[in-house]
């Protein structure tokens, strides 16, 4: 099925060459775009664990802040001393900020994997409650270690975050789960999902599916939280909080959870529905609120769910 | 082929199960019946890895499997079709066939189990790209049962298979049973509460009440034992 190799290759392509016009693009735009590229990667993530996993998580925003921490370390630490004195070239920069994200990514998979041994274990209610918990703990860890900035975060991270960057790597995050998901391997996370008991009966095992979807979610979230804190330049720990956590898992439950794409259209449009209410000011997260009871109520499978069960691959 | 010895299981403080052992011969179709919480989902959940027992023993082909998780006591070749028709509702029938071949690496041994399993369900062969959750009660009792022979048992553990069955589908089901065992050769360990029809198609049975056999013999001879009848057979 070499389909979704040629999708991201096309998206790869497409982030190269937004990338090459970005200095045309209104930097406003640039920006939403920008957001709107990393709630995709964050929502695409979360949903291979609460979508097609059926593992309820609540803790995505703090394997976020582990990828956004580690891999602005990464450029503000080590950067100086790999690019001297002069900031290095452009090339040797993206080459940089790359392995940045990538530590990034691997340091949240392996919270997640630290996280999800002992916990995945756990059900429904009780696995959103640990998780819920741990990203807490971690804020609260980056809050007092004096080293990290303490409540004031990191400051001056420098501004790597492009269009291209941010694309890249959402491509990469929808490959990666659409890949996993349609796999013979993969079905065992609809299995999972759909009945742990009979898929335990005829073979799999269930725990090691779990961890998989944990730590590759995890993955993802990290290397998003790098992105973003690239992006802002600086991150604080209170940016990751479970409201953040929350907002991702509205992300995923509006887009119809397991449905790769409608979970991409929910995040175009709940970061888009922001930006648009901006101009009624302080009314803006009432009306935001209310929209989203509104479309809980009238459409509970997922906004953008048409089919019953999976979409058809 | 499987010996039970001693098996003691406890959900928390409550004893499930109580010095309950059992042989199975290759090539049998053995009954275990019982009322309700009697202890026969529990025997074949323990049995199947999905339960932790708590004392006593669980061989298989000669092989201690007691402490074995589910996956590798299934790649042994012991299957388990679960209570309640517990197929993967928002798969495939196909692809849920497929998972029942998850860990079967023989590609044409596969296809044959396939060819096997529609064979004896035509059905299922109607129905390959519909999804699971919206076939009949008795199609997906079907559907569960094809899954498990997909993993090339040779002892296949069938958890109450009528349970709530159209009646005519239950006489094919079973029907279907009593052939997998003779053409097959696969040996059977069937779980019921209708202990007419389990005594029926079985040649040996097991009596389970409240945790503990208290009964056992040919399924023959059980059906003509005046005190299982008054129990179970309804005089």
């Amino acid at each position: 099925m070499p389909k979704p190799h040629l999708y991201l290759l096309a998206a790869l392509l497409a982030a190269f060459g937004l990338s090459y016009y970005s200095d045309r693009l209104d930097p406003y735009y640039l920006d939403v775009l920008t957001g709107i590229g990393i709630n995709i990667i964050l929502a695409v993530s979360l949903n291979l664990v609460n979508g097609y996993t059926g593992q309820f998580s609540l803790g995505h925003a703090g394997f976020m802040s582990v990828g956004a921490y580690l891999s602005a370390g990464v450029t503000l630490f080590l950067g100086p001393r790999l690019l001297g004195e002069d900031g290095g070239t452009a090339v040797t920069q993206g080459v940089l900020f790359f392995f940045a994200l990538v530590a990034g990514g691997l340091g949240a998979a392996l919270a997640g994997l630290l996280v999800g041994v002992p916990s995945l274990r756990l059900k429904g209610d009780y696995l959103a409650l640990v998780t819920l918990g741990f990203g807490e703990i971690i804020r609260v860890i980056f809050q007092n270690v004096e080293f990290l900035g303490g409540a004031l975060g990191l400051n001056g991270i420098p501004a790597y975050t492009t269009i291209f960057w941010v694309l890249a790597f959402g491509a990469l995050a929808v490959f990666t789960v659409t890949c996993l998901v349609n796999s013979t391997y993969g079905r065992g996370f609809l299995a999972t999902k759909d009945d742990e008991i009979a898929a335990e009966a005829v073979g799999l095992n269930t725990t090691r599916y779990k961890i998989v979807a944990f730590v590759v979610g995890a993955f993802f979230a990290g290397a998003a939280g790098g992105l973003y804190g690239h992006f802002k330049m600086t991150i604080t720990p209170t940016g990751f909080d479970f409201t953040k956590s929350i907002e991702i898992v509205v992300m995923v439950i509006l887009g119809g959870m397991g449905n790769t794409l409608g979970v991409i259209l929910a995040a175009i449009l709940l970061t888009l529905l922001p930006e648009v209410l901006r101009p009624i000011a302080e009314y803006r997260m009432i009306l935001y609120s209310f929209l989203l009871i509104v479309l809980m109520i009238s459409r509970p499978q997922g906004l953008f769910n048409f089919k019953f069960g999976r979409a058809k691959s | 082929m499987l010996t039970v010895t001693n098996l003691e299981v406890c959900y928390g403080a409550i004893s499930a199960l109580r010095d309950v052992s059992f042989t199975i011969e290759a090539g049998r179709i053995v009954t275990l019946i019982g009322g309700n919480g009697a202890g026969k989902t529990t025997t074949l959940r323990t049995i199947s890895g999905l339960l932790r027992a708590k004392r006593g023993s669980i061989t298989f082909k000669g092989e201690e499997i007691t402490k074995l998780p589910p996956h590798q006591i299934v790649a042994r070749g012991l299957c388990h079709v679960p209570e309640g028709r517990m197929v993967f509702s928002n798969l495939t029938v196909d692809e849920n066939l497929a998972m029942g071949a998850y860990l079967q690496s023989d590609k044409a041994r596969i296809a044959q189990n396939r060819e096997y399993v529609f064979s004896i369900f035509p059905r299922l062969k109607e129905r390959l790209t519909q999804a699971a959750g919206t076939l009949s009660g008795g199609e997906q009792q079907m559907l569960a049962i094809g899954r498990a022979l997909m993993g090339d048992p040779k002892l296949l553990m069938l958890d109450e298979p009528s349970l709530g069955i159209a009646p005519k589908l239950i006489s094919t089901i079973f029907e279907k049973i009593v052939e997998i065992n003779r053409v097959q050769g696969i040996t059977i360990l069937l779980v019921e509460q209708n202990a007419n029809l389990a005594l029926e198609v079985s040649h040996d049975a097991y009596v389970l009440e409240t945790g503990s056999i208290v009964m056992r013999g040919a399924s023959a001879d059980l059906r003509n034992n005046p005190e299982l009848k008054a129990a179970y057979l309804g005089g």
